[in-house]
């Protein structure tokens, strides 16, 4: 029993996707964060961004936050912030699924859109400008050290308790919190891991910027503690999205497929073991899109430009 | 001959509108040489005073971030694709 809906995150499953491998000697198995009560992984962090806020004084009762977000995360917050009684504000791109800002909506966040052709980048840009107004308190997700602290304490232990001998754990890389927590808890207890990250190629989502120097690292990634890093093309992963529904029965998120088709891309690499693969969320968000309905040379350059991590 | 190298819109005023250039080279360090007499400046958008690729730079071969590979002394060589892209946030 839960004492509220956020003392229910985490504990997702983790399940073996039988068809997935191609290598006989190596398994895959998937974490499910689309089990959490608002289907992403990112009620783990906003569920320690608060808590830390909270306990250092910087938020108090009936406060007002903002953050961006590509959605998931504006989404945790604005949950958890109507539970707790805070007022949230989430600045996010105009190009993402109809079912991200519904949901926003439906908990109660004021919803600010940034330019479609910035990505999630300009988000980031336009959330500092709005905060510098300092009735706004901003968690800031990229730069919150609660963010990869949830993971190397929760995800990571969650992984290690029901398999120990996990030898690849493979994520998505968005604010790299999810890597660098699961990453620095599983090489302190598992010699030899390896931490293999897996980004969006940005197709023309980016091509509003104005340079190269616009591109963003969070402040909270540390690439030296990844092993390799890949990229992959909306399209590779929504074909991806929809061979996990038609093989192995599991209705996930574009990013999720993504982690899949590298998980078995990556299985030939090995000679055995174990691969654990998150999947940061579930296939409802995105059903309005057509991802699993419209065939595959319609998908084309609508879906093509779409924020889907 | 050569590999074939996928420039960013923002790059794009160095490369007279051009989206892919196909550039000699054995490694992508002399890729970007190669790039820097017909596209002056290109390089010094990729790479920083101490050589080495800009932390806001992601450089792939066919999908792969050179980082993890030999960094600019990566090697290429016939299909291979090199693309050249910002880093990008989520969440």
């Amino acid at each position: 029993m839960y004492k509220d809906i956020i003392d229910s995150v985490g504990h997702t499953p983790l399940v073996e996707l039988r068809h997935l491998s191609r290598n006989p000697e190596v398994r895959i198995f998937a974490k499910l964060e689309g089990y959490n009560p608002t289907g992403s992984v990112k009620d783990r962090i906003v569920r320690y961004m608060l808590d830390a806020a909270e306990k250092s004084g910087e938020l108090e009762a009936g406060g007002e936050l903002l953050e961006s977000t590509s959605g998931n995360t504006g989404i945790a917050l604005a949950m958890m912030g109507r539970v707790r009684g805070y007022k949230v504000t989430v600045v996010i791109p105009e190009n993402v699924s109809a079912e991200r800002v519904q949901l926003l909506k439906l908990y109660g966040a004021d919803v600010i859109y940034s330019d479609r052709d910035k990505g999630t980048n300009g988000a980031v840009e336009k959330a500092l400008q709005i905060g510098a107004d300092s009735r706004y308190l901003i968690l800031d997700q990229y730069g919150n050290e609660a963010n990869p602290r949830a993971h190397y304490e929760t995800t990571a232990e969650e992984i290690l308790a029901e398999l120990p001998d996990v030898d690849v754990f493979v994520a998505g890389l968005g604010t790299g919190g999810t890597l660098m927590g699961v990453g620095r808890k599983l090489k302190e207890r598992r010699k030899g891991v390896r931490i293999i990250a897996i980004e969006p190629h940005p197709e023309e989502i980016v091509d509003g910027l104005r340079s190269l120097s616009d591109g963003f690292i969070p402040p909270i990634i540390d690439l030296d503690l990844l092993d390799g890093k890949s990229v992959v093309h909306s399209l590779d992963a929504i074909m991806a999205t929809r061979e996990l529904c038609e093989r192995e029965g599991v209705f996930a998120g574009v990013s999720s497929g993504a982690v899949a088709s590298c998980a078995a891309a990556f299985s030939e690499k090995m000679k055995s073991g174990k691969i654990v693969a998150l999947f940061a969320d579930s296939g409802w968000k995105y059903l309005s899109s057509g991802l699993w309905t419209l065939d595959a040379d319609e998908l084309g350059d609508s879906l093509k430009n779409m924020i889907w991590w | 001959m050569g590999v074939k190298v996928k420039i960013p819109a923002m790059l794009r005023r160095l490369t007279e509108g051009e989206a892919t250039l196909t550039v000699e080279g054995a490694t992508v360090a002399e890729i970007i040489d190669n790039m820097e007499a017909d596209c002056q400046g290109i390089s010094k958008e990729l790479i920083d005073s101490k050589g080495e690729i800009h932390r806001y730079v992601n450089i792939y071969i066919n999908n792969e971030d050179i980082r993890f590979l030999d960094k600019l002394e990566t090697s290429v060589a016939g299909d291979d694709v090199i693309s050249i892209l910002p880093a990008v946030a989520g969440g």
